[in-house]
This record gives structure tokens, sequence and C-alpha cells, in this order.
């Protein structure tokens, strides 16, 4: 077994089947491997709905694969992979906590003492720029501090690997690439592997160190990989107006497109199947 | 309609009320038998709480049942509410059997608590902790279900073991829904109590009521439910008060987004 990798899927096959009916079946993730180093930022981008976050939620232990196996530094996956953090699309932050609660959450269910996971909670606040906001409760924050206060809730453990799902999908333009230098600021300063998910392309090429085409669904599969050899540290907004940018993105995108117009597609049929 | 206009009008409705009852029951003795008159009732309330001061055992009883029966009602249907709610298979078999309890009109248990608990305190107390545990029981059951499944997921990648799951998650949101079933809760437990009173006890509003009734005394009658009223009320505000600070993290229109 290799053991080079922080997280490596091998050969990953993930099947529903339909509660009410047991003869309906869905392949979600076909014959997929994917292996990240330690450090190492990559991205799997694909069409909406193609299982992309299926593929996270194995790599995280949230769902037991059909078929396959799931290693985390040489290790075999059983239940949830204590090394790795997950920042969800949707909000996941505890209502009834305050920000500064919700932020130490992970410590104190580690059983760290409530001063010391305080004292942590307070600097990591202060790092991801909340400073101040750590008696607020999540619904009085705006959704970027929110997913700012997600994003210390998840990092303050220190996890070798770290899994996002579409994490800044639900932000404006502005807010997303000023979050999007924050995380490549505060991953650079600890290189831990990323599995970055999301359905834009500008978006995967500009963080990462690989990005993943994913086909559409079902049975979803990589079928083009390409690794990013933009200089780091990196501006997002500003690596975009690269030349090599622009060729990369061109070059991924030729592999993207016809995916992108099959899922549509595919999406298209099935509402019209159910209106019908 | 400004605020002050508005309490001009609820002023002028509340005489225009006991003016019209006043009158009527003056112009007719059919009437007065049947209905009483305000100033009658009034001066019964005013011997009860200051005069003769025999108001206060009888509602103190009833005050007793009504907190005995929220506080066991409330603590039940908790206990059992996140109990069945995590366990899929006992609540597949509870269901049809909560279903019926549920169904059934609680109050003929009044008879059978009686005859087991006697006419004291108790058997009030258990006629209104059924009509209690089945409120918070059904909105616990709710709360728990209707955890969003990404917190639970965003739960468990912090740490969170089934214990942490319990304290943090599935309690919290639970709560959520008692407290907003409160206001009901409450109240139920203030029905309870007086209808056990009234249908046999020897001491309470309820039972006092229950006298007057049988000496055709109806001033005591309107005066009980006055004081009930009023009670009730009280006991309203005081919830309201609780849950407005217990339950600061939830969103209020017009605070949400703040900044």
């Amino acid at each position: 077994m290799n053991s080079g990798y922080a997280l490596s899927l091998s050969d990953i096959s993930c099947t529903f089947i339909s509660r009410d009916n047991p003869g309906q079946r869905y392949t979600a993730v076909a014959d997929t491997t994917l292996n990240i180093a330690p450090g190492e930022f990559v991205s799997v981008v694909g069409p909406t709905g193609c299982g992309k976050s299926t593929l996270l939620n194995i790599g995280a232990g949230l769902l037991e694969p059909s078929s396959g196996t799931v290693t985390v530094h040489g290790e075999k996956l059983v239940g949830i992979n204590k090394r790795a953090g997950y920042m969800f699309q949707a909000d996941a932050l505890m209502p009834w906590k305050k920000a500064l609660d919700n932020v130490i959450a992970g410590l104190l269910f580690r059983g760290v003492e409530i001063p010391i996971a305080r004292e942590h909670g307070i600097a990591w606040l202060a790092r991801v720029g909340l400073g101040g906001f750590e008696d607020r409760y999540p619904h009085q924050l705006s959704g970027g501090m929110r997913k700012r206060v997600a994003m210390a809730q998840t990092l303050i453990l220190d996890p070798d690997i770290i899994l996002m799902d579409e994490p800044f999908s639900a932000l404006d333009v502005q807010t997303r690439q000023l979050m999007e230098n924050e995380l490549l600021e505060l991953w650079s300063e600890k290189k831990k592997a990323v599995l970055f998910i999301t359905h834009d392309l500008d978006e995967a090429i500009a963080l990462s160190d690989r990005v993943i085409v994913l086909a559409s669904g079902p049975a979803t599969h990589p079928i083009g990989e390409f690794p990013i050899d933009l200089e780091r540290p990196r501006d997002v907004a500003e690596i975009r107006n690269q030349p090599h940018f622009t060729e990369l993105h061109s070059k991924i995108w030729d592999v993207l497109r016809d995916e992108v117009l099959k899922g549509y597609v595919q999406h298209k049929n099935i509402v019209e199947e159910r209106t019908q | 309609m400004n605020n002050k206009l508005l309490r001009v009008w609820q002023i002028a409705l509340v005489i225009i009320i006991l003016s019209t009852w006043q009158a009527s029951s003056m112009l007719s003795t059919k009437a007065a038998f049947f209905f009483s008159n305000p100033i009658d009732v009034a001066a019964r309330l005013v011997s009860w709480f200051f005069i003769d001061l025999d108001i206060y055992q009888h509602l103190g009883v009833t005050l007793i049942e009504t907190l005995l029966a929220f506080v066991i009602g409330t603590i039940l249907g908790l206990l059992v509410g996140l109990w069945l709610a995590l366990n899929q298979r006992a609540a597949a078999i509870c269901d049809p059997f909560l279903k019926a309890l549920n169904a059934m009109p609680r109050v003929i248990l009044a008879p059978i608590f009686a005859l087991w608990f006697g006419l004291g305190i108790a058997s009030k107390v258990a006629l209104a902790v059924t009509l209690v545990f089945f409120i918070v029981f059904f909105n616990v059951f709710q709360g728990v279900r209707e955890v969003s499944p990404t917190l639970l997921a965003n739960a468990r990648m912090l740490g969170a073991g089934r214990n942490d799951l319990l304290r943090h998650v599935y309690l919290p949101s639970a709560m959520s829904w008692v407290f907003s079933s409160l206001h009901i809760s409450v109240g139920m437990a203030f029905v309870g109590a007086v209808v056990g009173e009234y249908l046999g006890s020897a001491r309470g509003v309820g039972y006092l009521i229950l006298q007057a009734e049988g000496s055709f005394d109806v001033r005591s009658v309107f005066a009980g439910i006055v004081v009930l009223t009023l009670c009730a009320l009280v006991l309203d505000t005081l919830v309201g008060k609780a849950e407005k600070r217990l339950m600061r993290w939830q969103p209020k229109i017009g605070t949400t987004e703040k900044i």
C-alpha cells in the first residue's frame, strides 16, 4: 500500500439504492482513483450533480463506498476521517452557539480544556478577520462572516487534510476572492493537503496545484488531470489576467465543456420527465 | 392607528361591555340571576383578595398543580421525545400507541386518576401531565428529526461523539421547538389542573367555582373565571420573558444579517 499520500481513494464506486424502491439504483461514482500528496492543493471540477460531493463525503468517512478503499496517510479509513477537516457548502454552524463557541466546539469535543480552547478560538477569530465578533450568534453575521467562522472552526483543529465542498459558492464575487486569498495564505503557512470541490473552473485553477475534471453523472469518474504550474504566492484576482492562466483555462475547458453540456441535457430530461 | 388611540379604544370597549352587563342585570331579574353584575363580581374579588383572604390557599394549590404538571410533563416529553427520535425501531413500534393515546380525550382520565391518586394534588397533576407531555413530546420529536444533516455531519467531522451530539446538537434543536410550544403547554397544564379540580377536589380555584355553581352563586363563578384568566395571562407573560432570555440565538425578523 502506498503510504506517500495524505489521502488516497482507490477504485472507488458508490451506488445508492432507493429506499422506497430497492430495484432502483443510482451509481454516483464509478472506478475512481484519486491521490493527494501531503501539502498538495487539488481541485475537482465537474458539472453540477455529477457526484463531486459524494466523492468528498467518502474521503471524509461520512459515506462508505460500495467498493474500493480509502487510505489516510497509509492507513485504511474506518468511520469518520479524524485527520480531515470539512468545510461544507451549506451553513453548518450551530445557530445556538456564539461565534467563539462554534469555533472552539471541535476542541471541546476533543477534550481540550475550556480556557485554553477559548484562547485559541479568540486568536483564530482574529486571524480570519473577526476579532471582536466572539459573542455574535450566526444569525447576526453576514454570509461571508459565517464562512470565516466555519473556516476558523475547521482549521483550529489543525487537520492534515482539508476537504472543501464549494465553500464559497454562496458568496458574492468580491467577498469570494477575498476569502480565496485568505485561504491560500492560511494554507501556505501550514501546507496541508486540500481537496477542493467546485464547479467554477476559474476558482479551481487560481487555487490549485492540480485540477481534476470529472465526467457528468451518473457513474462519474475522472476524465482529465491538469497540473497547474502557476507561480505562488498567487493573488486570485490578478492571476486571471496572466496569459498562462488563460491557456490552462481553455485547455481544461475543452474537456469540461462536453461534460457540462451532457450534464445539462440529462438534467433537462430529468426535469421534463418529472413534469410530464 | 397609534398606540394611544388603540389604548383609548380598548378601554372604551371594556367600559361598554361592563356597563351593558351592569345595565341589563339592573333591568331584568332573570339576567341578574344568571349573569350577576360587574360590581358584585368586583366586590367578591375584593373580599377574596383583601378581606377574607381565602382565595390564596386555593390559588396556591392550583398554581402548584400547574407548575408540577408543567415541569414533570416537559421533562418526560423531552426524555421520551429524544429517545424515540434517536431510536428508529422503538419509534416505529410505539407510533400507533402514541397516536392512540394522543387522540384519546384526556379529560376522561380524570375519574380514573381520582380513583388512583385520591382527591388531592396528585390526581390533578397526573391529568395535566398527560396534556403537557404530548405537546412537548411531539415537538421534541420533530425538533430532533429536523436537525439539518449538514449540521450533524459538521459536528461529527469536528469530532463529536454520541453524547456531544446529544448535548450540543439534538438537545438545543429540540429545545427551540419546546420553547415555541411553551405557551401552549403552560396553558394546558393550567387547564388540566383546573378541570381536575372541577371534577373532584377539596381545594383549588376549580373547586371554588364548583362550590359556587352548586349554590347558584353566579358572581363567585364569574369572579373565579376572572382570577383564572388573570393567572393565565401572568403565566403567559412569564413564559414570554423566559423564552426571550433563553432563545437569544434565534433570529427575529428585523435583526437578521446585522452589519
